[in-house]
Formats: C-alpha cells, sequence, structure tokens
C-alpha cells in the first residue's frame, strides 16, 4: 500500500519532468538534437534491458513458418508497421524501437525457447507476439519467470490475467455476448447450434454461449459438435443442421477447416441468406481462403473489419497496403497486433521508464486515440476496453458493418455467472 | 585407465572421452545457463537416438513412432509435475481448486482416477519406465509375432503416434489437449526453474545419458548384440539356427522405447512443458533424422546428431526466421548424399585413419578388432 502512495507522489513529478523535455526539442526545432535531449538512459532503464542512448529493442515472436503462418503473417506485418512509424514520429522517450523477430514455427515449445531467449539473451523491453492460446500458455510461465512484457494480440478465451501481459484482443464475454444480444433481438432467434474445433477456445466460448443462450436469452442450444484442428468433413453435422434447423447456427471453426466447413455448406444446400449463421473464428484473413462467393451473408462478431469507415482506419488501411502490397487484407488480429507497439509506447511515455515493473502499473487506463478500431484503453485487468461489432460478409471478401455496441464493452476474462 | 579395452575399442575410447570432456567440462563451462539449457533440451532427443541405434542400427527395425515412448515417458512426469503445481493454494482462482487449470477449463470437477497415482514420485519414475516398456511389448509381440516386420512396421508405427496424439488432443478435459501441460513449477517443493536448478538438471541429465549409453553398449558387445545384427542381416538364417527372432526384436524395440521415455521424461523437467506436438509422426521422423545424420551404427554419432541438428535448427532459425526451414532442409540432403553414413561416417572415414596412423607410427602392431566389419556391414533394408 504505500509503496503505492509513493509511486502516486513520484509519477506526476516525473511526467513533468518529461514534458519539459519533451519540449526542448520542439522550442529548438532540431530533430537531431531531439534524441541528445532523450532522457538518461540509467533513469529511465534500471534493470537492464537493451536500452540504449539511442535505441530501444522490442521482440517480435509469431509463427512465420509451419501452419500458423497463414495467420500470424498478418500480426507480424502490423506490428512491424507500428514500430516503423513509431519511429518516424521520433520513437519512445527519444529512443528509436529495434526489433528482433524469432519465428515461433507453429509449435508452442519453441515459442517458450524464443521468449526465453529474447528476454534472456537480447534483454528486450517487450515481446509482441504468440497467436494461438497454445502458444500463450507456453510463454506465459517464461514471461512471469523472467518479468517480461508480452503483447498478445488474438482474441481469446479469458481465465487467464497477468501482470507480465497486455491482451490487446477481445476476451470472450467481450467477444460474444453483444453479438448474442443483437441476433436475438434482430432475427427473433431462440434455438442456436453450436460447431467448434476441439480445443480450449472455442469450447470455452461456447460455454459462455451456451449460458448466455440458456439463461440470460431464454433460448435453446439445440447442437454442440466438435471437429478436430485441421478436419475437413462436415457432412454429418450439416446433416444435422438441417434436421434441427436451428435460428442460428454460432460457428468458432479455426484455420483450415474453415474453408471445407463453408463449402460443404453450400453445397448442402444452406443459404446463408436465408440460415443466419454468426461466426467468432472468421475474418478478412480467412474470407481470402474461404472465398467471398462461399461465405457471402454470414455474420461476423469481431471488433475491427477493414471496412471499418473512422478517420483513423482511412490512413491506417492505405499505409498498411502501401507497406505489404495492395492484395493484402487486414482482420480483426492484424489491427489488434497493430495496437501492441503503440500501447507500449504509449505506456513506456506515461511511466517515464522502460522498467517492466512500471509498466505493468502504468498500463492501467493508457488510451490510444488513434486505434483504427477507433478508441481503446487498457481496463485494470490488462485487457482492453473495446466495442463489440457485427459485420456481414460480402461477395468480395470484405465486411459490411451491421451493427456496433455503442459503448465500450468492459473486458471481464473471469466472467461470473459463466464459469 | 578404468575403462576396460574389451568395452570400448580404441576408436570408441576417443569419442567417450571426447563427448564425455564436451558435456561435463566444455559446455558448462563456455555457455550461459540459458544456452546450456538449450543443450540439456538437445540431449533429450539424445536418449531416443541411442535408443534407435540399437533399433534401428543394430536390429534393423526402423521405428517412425518414437515420439510416441518420447510423449508417454514425458507426460508421466508432466503429470506429477502439473499435480504439485496445482495445489489448492495455487489454484484459488478455479471454481474447483486443487486439480489442474485445464481440468478446470474443461468443467472437470474432480482428479480422474488415472491420475490418483501421480502424486507419487516413485510411481512416477516407475511409470516413466513401465508405461511405455509395457506399451511397446504389446505393440512388438502382436507385430514381431505375426512376423510383420520392415515397411510395414514402420507405418504401423506411425499409425500408433497418430493415434496417441488425436486421443491426447481430443481427451483434453484429461490431457490439457493441444496446449499440453505448462506451466510445471517444482519437483517435491525444488523450484525446477531457476537457473541453478537448470544446471543440475543438466548434469543429472547427462550422467543418465552416459548410463544409457553403457547400456547400449553393453548390449551391443554381448552375444545379443552379435544376434541382433545377424538378424538384421539375415532374418531367416538367425530363425533356422534355433533363435526366436521375434523375442530379440521385442527386446530392442523395448529397450528403444524405453531410453526414448527417459529422454521424454528428462525433457519435461528441462523445459517445463509437455505437449502433443512431440508425439506426432512429424517429431518421430525427425528424431530418426537426428539418428540417420549421427550415423544409425554409431551411439556416440547419434547423440552428436541429436547435438548438431538441433543445433542447427536454433542458430538458423534465429539468424533466418522466415527462410530456416529451406536451410534445415537443405542440410539433410547435404549430408545423407554425400555421408550415407552421417557424421559417424565422416570420422571413420577421414579422422580415425589419420589417428590410427598416428597410432600405428609409434606402435607398430595389427589391429585385431574385427568386430566393426561385422557391424558397419551393408546396410539393411
Amino acid at each position: 500500500m504505500s509503496d503505492e502512495a509513493n509511486k502516486g507522489l513520484l509519477s506526476p513529478l516525473r511526467r513533468k519532468l518529461l514534458m519539459g523535455m519533451a519540449a526542448v526539442p520542439a522550442i529548438t526545432m532540431l530533430p537531431r538534437a531531439s534524441f541528445a535531449q532523450a532522457p538518461a538512459t540509467s533513469a529511465v532503464n534500471t534493470t537492464g534491458l537493451a536500452v540504449t542512448d539511442t535505441e530501444v529493442t522490442v521482440g517480435i515472436l509469431h509463427s512465420a513458418t509451419g501452419t500458423m503462418a497463414i495467420s500470424e503473417t498478418g500480426s507480424i506485418e502490423a506490428e512491424k508497421l507500428a514500430i516503423e512509424q513509431i519511429n518516424a514520429t521520433g520513437g519512445v522517450l527519444g529512443r528509436k524501437i529495434k526489433f528482433i523477430q524469432e519465428d515461433g514455427a507453429s509449435d508452442w515449445p519453441t515459442f517458450a525457447e524464443k521468449a526465453k531467449k529474447l528476454l534472456v539473451n537480447d534483454k528486450v523491453a517487450a515481446i509482441m507476439g504468440c497467436w494461438t492460446s497454445a502458444s500463450r500458455k507456453a510463454v506465459l510461465p517464461v514471461m512471469e519467470q523472467y518479468n517480461g512484457m508480452l503483447y498478445y494480440p488474438t482474441f481469446y478465451e479469458g481465465l487467464e490475467q497477468s501482470k507480465n501481459v497486455i491482451y490487446t484482443g477481445q476476451e470472450a464475454t467481450q467477444q460474444i455476448l453483444a453479438g448474442l444480444n443483437w441476433i436475438a433481438k434482430e432475427k427473433g432467434a431462440k434455438s442456436f447450434f453450436f460447431i467448434g474445433s476441439d480445443y480450449i477456445w472455442p469450447r470455452t466460448s461456447n460455454k459462455i454461449a451456451r449460458k448466455h443462450v440458456e439463461n440470460v436469452l431464454k433460448g435453446k442450444v439445440v447442437g454442440e459438435e466438435y471437429y478436430a484442428l485441421g478436419s475437413t468433413q462436415f457432412n454429418s453435422v450439416i446433416n444435422k443442421i438441417k434436421l434441427t434447423k436451428p435460428d442460428v447456427i454460432f460457428t468458432d471453426v479455426v484455420g483450415g477447416s474453415n474453408v471445407a466447413f463453408y463449402k460443404q455448406l453450400k453445397a448442402a444446400g444452406i443459404d446463408l441468406s436465408k440460415q443466419a449463421l454468426l461466426t467468432i473464428s472468421v475474418t478478412e484473413d480467412e474470407i481470402d481462403g474461404i472465398g467471398g462467393e462461399n461465405i457471402a451473408g454470414a455474420y461476423a462478431c469481431m471488433k475491427y473489419f477493414q471496412s471499418l469507415d473512422n478517420p483513423n482506419n482511412k490512413t491506417f488501411v492505405p499505409a498498411f497496403k502501401k507497406l505489404w502490397g495492395e492484395k493484402t487484407v487486414i482482420g480483426d488480429v492484424t489491427q489488434a497486433a497493430y495496437l501492441g507497439p503503440w500501447l507500449w509506447k504509449l505506456t513506456v511515455e506515461k511511466a517515464g521508464s522502460f522498467d517492466v515493473d512500471k509498466i505493468a502499473t502504468a498500463s492501467p487506463g493508457v488510451e490510444f486515440k488513434g486505434a483504427p478500431e477507433g478508441y481503446v484503453r487498457i481496463h485494470e485487468n490488462h485487457h482492453l476496453w473495446s466495442k463489440t461489432r457485427v459485420g456481414r460478409a460480402k461477395l468480395d471478401g470484405q465486411f459490411e458493418l451491421i451493427y456496433e455496441t455503442a459503448d465500450l464493452v468492459e473486458p471481464d476474462p473471469f466472467p461470473k455467472g459463466y464459469q | 585407465m578404468v575403462i576396460n579395452s574389451r568395452f570400448f575399442n580404441r576408436s570408441e575410447l576417443i569419442g567417450f572421452i571426447v563427448l564425455a570432456a564436451v558435456l561435463f567440462v566444455i559446455l558448462p563451462l563456455s555457455l550461459d545457463v540459458f544456452r546450456l539449457n538449450l543443450v540439456a533440451k538437445y540431449l533429450t532427443y539424445a536418449f531416443v537416438a541411442i535408443g534407435l541405434v540399437l533399433c534401428w542400427g543394430y536390429g534393423g527395425i526402423l521405428s517412425l513412432g518414437q515420439g510416441v515412448f518420447f510423449g508417454l515417458g514425458g507426460y508421466c512426469m508432466a503429470m506429477f509435475l502439473k499435480l504439485e503445481a496445482s495445489s489448492v493454494e495455487n489454484t484459488k482462482i478455479q471454481s474447483t481448486p486443487g486439480i489442474p487449470d485445464f481440468m478446470d477449463w474443461n468443467q472437470i470437477t474432480s482428479l480422474p482416477l488415472f491420475w490418483q497415482p501421480f502424486h507419487s514420485l516413485s510411481f512416477t519414475i516407475l511409470a516413466i519406465i513401465l508405461v511405455p516398456g509395457l506399451f511397446a511389448l504389446i505393440i512388438g509381440t502382436a507385430m514381431f509375432k505375426r512376423r510383420v516386420g520392415g515397411t510395414y512396421f514402420a507405418i504401423i508405427t506411425q499409425a500408433v503416434a497418430a493415434i496417441l496424439t488425436i486421443l491426447i488432443v481430443g481427451q483434453q478435459g484429461y490431457t490439457g489437449g493441444i496446449n499440453g501441460m505448462t506451466d510445471l513449477r517444482t519437483l517435491k517443493g525444488w523450484d525446477i526453474r531457476p537457473d541453478h536448478a537448470k544446471v543440475i538438471l543438466y548434469f543429472v541429465e547427462v550422467v543418465l545419458l552416459f548410463a544409457c549409453i553403457g547400456i547400449a553398449q553393453f548390449i551391443r558387445l554381448t552375444k545379443l548384440g552379435r544376434i541382433l545384427v545377424a538378424m538384421r542381416e539375415q532374418e531367416d538364417r538367425v530363425r533356422f539356427s534355433g533363435y526366436s527372432v521375434a523375442n530379440f526384436k521385442i527386446f530392442a524395440f523395448c529397450m528403444a522405447a524405453i531410453f526414448a521415455a527417459i529422454g521424454g521424461a528428462m525433457f519435461a523437467l528441462n523445459v517445463g512443458f509437455m505437449s502433443p506436438s512431440f508425439v506426432g509422426i512429424v517429431p518421430s521422423i525427425e528424431m530418426v533424422i537426428y539418428t540417420a545424420v549421427g550415423g544409425r551404427m554409431s551411439i556416440f554419432g547419434a547423440v552428436w546428431g541429436s547435438i548438431l541438428v538441433n543445433f542447427a535448427k536454433t542458430s538458423l532459425s534465429e539468424s533466418f526466421p522466415q527462410l530456416w526451414l529451406f536451410g534445415l532442409g537443405a542440410l539433410f540432403i547435404a549430408v545423407v548424399l554425400a555421408f550415407p553414413n552421417g557424421l559417424s561416417g565422416i570420422w571413420a572415414d577421414y579422422v580415425q585413419p589419420r589417428i590410427d596412423r598416428l597410432f600405428a607410427a609409434r606402435k607398430p602392431k595389427p589391429a585385431a578388432w574385427t568386430d566393426d566389419s561385422v557391424a558397419d556391414g551393408a546396410p539393411a533394408e
């Protein structure tokens, strides 16, 4: 307690000092001098991180090879773009960001090994990385043991909270509940059929969705089926759907299985313009593989769509395409990955230090007004306040925004009544 | 010299001394704890590779499912560690405290029966050896008694690896599913995560590795080893001579399984982690590659193969995160094309003759060792 009180006294002082320092280059209008005026390394880095007078090193840890590469490449690209932009506007506390990229190779223990390497060998100030829950679970003990800072971009199942992680994606309730409310109201939906891939995220998401459907919406779940990751045969479940005729098909099938699932759904004569389907696992990236014509009409529940019409997104999308090519698409997770370096920069500047402990305490309340999704703020529990949005898939592979919550939705990784 | 000159011939003795010097002295002195821990991880595969030298190199039984045994050993160890990490105090946040976190996520409310014995360390150690051993015994008996061998056997071991992976992934409430068992912390209250623990675990592992090398070498030198080679070269002749070929094969397969399981258990301890990604087909084939690169006839070669291939994997992926797999692939092709007998072949062809000449110059006496000519005979396929 007394510790916190001390920090409370110290931090405004430090912030004023920093503000004063930041003003110096503005007065002299000499960009070169700005680096010389940066706060002394000994003051902003007391734990021996890789921070010099002109540079600070961060790690990027995603799968560049293996089955997850197709999903994680977008995140790598977004993080590099953010770092480039931050460097172009003066860096962090007057220091340019340098990054070390490591390949997790779609292999969870490799993630743990590389995270350890980044923290122990390279002493990076923060790591932007991980994608699957499995990789995060593998990396988490390493982050906690060596006191690192991880910015994790993927929407995930919740049930986790760590001093050493900032979750820039949505946890399950943030992603699911508003979407279910909307579809129940809009479509008068009463019966739901759940289909998911068989691992922790779909199972937990469906558990939360089931409680919500049964207890809050007073509806019924008429079926719940799971398929192994990579599975491509969905005919039996499609027959069950035809028999039970649910108002809504609710899916969290991931990865390559999606391609088979939507093609077989179409081949079986289920027309998504008549049969409501709500997915929490298909972003623009997946549609690239599925094909717009196979999924047009389906609803997706996310916090970001490439087609969002706001000033931030209008500068973000062209900047992304300029760097990574006209043909790239930007999905929900890619945008969340873009938030990582920015939130870290803002937190470092708020804390006036690169020290992980100070960043962890300074994180709650940090807000990023330039987020392509609009505006985000870090909650006490290290997740983000953000809006839930429902989009409808179009033929061209983009989503059309149908609904968004009026306010930011509070992150709640341990939802009461949904366990 | 303490070591009996009959137990190791001269070239093996040099190999032994070099390996012991590197693992016990040079690496611990020259590497920081992080890198030393990586070497410990590489060495866990060396256990598997030694088993494969016995079973594949000598017995001629190609198993493409060693990941199964590596995984079984690793999971046994991980189950014990996970239970210890899931004490009631550590898991207060769960709806059912005192059970592993992944069970809680899967709505399991009490510890399943088959998990109960893993509260005991002595049971766990027994299980690490017996579970994979018995499993290998069952597979081996079912296959070899029916005279299933060669390619068919390799395919069946692959199927077993695939089945076990699917089973582990599918039963995530009991096994942790695709996430595996993470966040393993203490062994009987002793924290396995800090640096000094990593160093101690490294030396424990190296000692165990040399014990396995000793056992493998012993098997190789006894009559049993000769029969294995004979069986590989001319199975029918051995059978007609009155030997039960199936029993010898089962024995070699079980030994390989037990070695792999010890490696798996050490993996769980050193890395603090176990997941189905070590059980499946791909890791099993990788383990065969380590043996092939090292030289499948050479016990020391297998150890070097495991260390060097994994070292190449780490350093290539650190330097070229996007392209490293191509580099690794090229390395394999180059080694297999240029040196079909692997690293030990390079040693035997290029280094050994020089050493021999050196010794011969001092002591002009013909080498009386003829075992190599039998052991390094034409490869059996």
